[in-house]
């Protein structure tokens, strides 16, 4: 299986540096490299800049077989009625429109049945696949990373390198694998484990490396567990984060649009497994996390690391170290939080489910399990956002809508919508959100005195029917209910 | 395509303390409803800087003796979050032209970089002495000079750390790697043609 049986003479690699070499084009003056990118994916945010740009240079799209839009971050999730009310967004879709119909670029559209988050779509249509690079003017890039690729965030000069040479130039980050070994708790999810690993790396931690995530808890998991974890690897710092591929990630892809044809399956599926990273083989660091050790996670401030258990108590400055503590003072006066006081029992006004971390059919089943026959709690609005609108349609054949609605969740169609707030989805004053996205800056959710407290999707089901943030374990104490699927 | 070779920044600076300043803080989300980078200027720290209701706060960037300030020092992990360029070139279009922290999030880095905007990096002591010395004189200059990795703030010198991939390209006049990157043609292709999908 692995390379090093067939090449004796080769050290064992890592997948990050079979692919890295693979995609290597050549080495440019400054030291970077000049790397190949296999798929781009773009959306109406960051790529207009980068048409502008490649009109202005005179240039074409090189390979635009290699390139797919979807539009995501400022689609408005209650209507699709055009034009949008908001005559910006309404003319950012018409742009995004325009630049691939002129440069011959595939998108899926609003239309089409297949629209939603960009780093949903990717893996819903195959498009995604192991040993790839996948470039893609959003930071949340990282989520493809689930699949064995080397994926990442870019900035809109970028998307134009890409556009124009299928190129960027970068330079090689150092790998860290990250164990997690043993078995998570009942009620401890992905997205548990990568909020723990941000709060134990911290937001920085990753800068300079790509993480590389295994261990019997990332053998375990599903395709889109996966590619929850990977998606925060940019909120510790890593610019992208990955899986070793196996059968689950082969089972995932077998089928999609993109994957490849039965005729050539075998080889894709031999040569998807031969990627994974060599026994023995060198990584320039290595952190091991016990899965025991992780709790039901939530953070209380104004970064993704600013995180505790849902069994614990809000820091105070006193008690943090000395260069922590105006870092500390400055989330505890945006949060409104009493420094010392347990976080279970804050007071929600709204319950956001949905994102590019948390907006996939597993999420949606495992939700409604829990949420069947609860009602969302008074004064609490909440929101069930699809991340994409093929989850959406699966969740309304099943009657997963249904679920939600019953219980006082409004029901929306795909979109990026508050996690970003770059459409009408947003908070108002200082409104505190019990959120399954991934960012809790200052602002992020449309309102600059906004709070949200990030968390799993079943804890956000939990701080909605009590209208605080709550501990799911204890909150659904009895055995969830079978879903009608 | 040939560009400027950039080996000093010099001009007055003005100080943004806080670790992890992310980039919706440098430009929220809603000023990206554009399809061009024109005007963003305006909007680089809104939410800091102004209330709702358009007045502005209490803010070094709104501190009239630091207007016209084009070196920004700030903390720890400058530019997380989200990839936008829109963030650097907010920073840009505003005046600022280079960043002196005490360390940057990778795809902000890169994306200054790429802006001809130098970002390096000083330790925590050095940040804040340069801190005092613009507090107590706003008209004090600052070099970032990049060749020889230092930071001269009110003739003190301070040596700090530029990294060697940014330091080739500013002063190489390559920070922009768009005329390169499309000088390889036939290697693009033959990478192409080797990779066994698509």
């Amino acid at each position: 299986m692995s390379a090093t049986r067939q090449e004796p003479d080769t050290q064992p690699k890592s997948l990050f540096e079979k692919v890295w070499d693979a995609h290597s084009v050549r080495t440019l003056e400054n030291g970077q490299t000049q790397l190949f990118i296999g798929t781009h994916l773009i959306h109406e945010v960051t790529s207009p800049q980068a048409f502008g740009m490649l009109r202005d240079l005179n240039l074409r799209v090189r390979h635009p077989e290699r390139t797919f839009a979807t539009v995501d971050h400022i689609v408005p999730t209650d209507t699709r009625i055009e034009p949008f009310a908001d005559p910006l967004a309404d003319g950012m879709i018409r742009e995004l429109r325009k630049n691939c119909g002129e440069f011959g670029v595939t998108m899926f559209d609003t239309g089409s049945g297949k629209q939603g988050i960009v780093h949903m779509v990717g893996p819903e249509q195959g498009i995604t696949q192991p040993g790839m690079t996948v470039a893609c003017g959003d930071s949340h890039t990282s989520t493809h990373g689930a699949f064995g690729a080397i994926a990442f965030g870019i900035g809109t000069s970028q998307v134009r390198d890409v556009l124009a040479t299928q190129t960027i130039a970068m330079s090689k980050p150092k790998v860290r694998r990250i164990n997690v070994h043993g078995k998570l708790g009942p009620g401890v999810y992905a997205k548990d484990v990568v909020l723990h690993l941000i709060r134990v790396l911290g937001v920085k931690g990753g800068i300079g490396y790509a993480y590389e995530y295994g261990g019997s808890v990332f053998d375990a998991m599903s395709m889109e567990e996966r590619m929850t974890v990977c998606n925060m690897s940019i909120e510790g710092g890593a610019r992208c984060g990955y899986v070793n591929p196996d059968q689950a990630t082969v089972a995932y892809i077998k089928g999609r649009p993109y994957a490849p044809r039965a005729s050539e399956w075998a080889e894709a599926e031999a040569r998807w497994l031969a990627l994974a990273s060599d026994e023995g083989c060198r990584y320039d660091d290595v952190v091991n996390i016990r899965a025991e050790d992780i709790a039901p996670t939530v953070t209380w401030g104004i970064n993704p690391g600013q995180a505790i258990f849902i069994g614990e108590t809000v820091p105070t400055v006193e008690g943090a170290p000395e260069d922590e503590k105006a870092n500390i003072a400055e989330a505890l006066e945006h949060m409104k939080l009493t420094p010392g006081a347990a976080i279970a029992g804050t007071k929600i006004d709204v319950a956001f489910f949905g994102s590019c971390t948390n907006g996939r059919m597993s999420d949606f089943i495992e939700a409604a399990k829990y949420l069947r026959g609860h009602r969302v709690a008074a004064n609490v609005k909440a929101i069930a956002v699809p991340g994409s609108q093929i989850v959406k349609y699966q969740c309304e054949e099943l009657g997963i809508d249904q679920v939600f609605r019953d219980a006082g969740f409004e029901w929306r169609d795909a979109g990026c919508s508050m996690c970003l707030a770059m459409n009408p989805d947003k908070l108002v004053g200082d409104q505190l959100c019990a959120s399954s996205s991934n960012r809790n800056f200052k602002g992020r959710q449309g309102s600059v005195t906004g709070r949200t407290v990030l968390m799993s999707p079943v804890m956000v089901m939990a701080a909605a029917v009590t209208g605080e943030v709550s501990d799911a374990r204890e909150v659904f104490k009895t055995e969830p209910n079978t879903v009608s699927a | 395509m040939a560009l400027e070779k950039i080996t000093t920044v010099t001009g007055r600076g003005v100080y943004v303390p806080g670790d992890d300043i992310d980039t919706d803080r440098i430009i929220p989300a809603r000023f990206m409803k554009c399809v061009t980078f024109d005007g963003l200027g305006q909007y680089m720290f809104h939410d800091v800087r102004f209330t709702e209701d358009g007045d502005e706060k209490t803010h070094p960037l709104n501190d009239p003796r630091f207007e016209g300030a084009s070196i920004l020092l700030s903390g720890e992990n400058f530019g997380c979050g989200s990839s936008r360029e829109h963030a650097p070139q907010a920073m840009y279009r505003f005046g600022i032209r280079a960043v002196v922290a005490e360390s940057f999030a990778e795809i902000f880095f890169g994306n200054s970089t790429t802006l001809g905007m130098p970002c390096v990096e000083a330790t925590a002591e050095q940040i804040v002495r340069m801190a005092e010395i613009i507090r107590a004189d706003p008209s004090a200059q600052i070099t970032v000079d990049v060749g020889s990795s230092t930071v001269t703030c009110g003739g003190e010198v301070f040596n700090v750390t530029v990294r060697e991939s940014a330091r080739e390209a500013l002063l190489g006049g390559r920070w922009d790697p768009i005329a390169e990157l499309l000088e390889a043609d036939d290697a693009i292709r033959e990478t192409a043609s080797r990779l066994p999908y698509l």
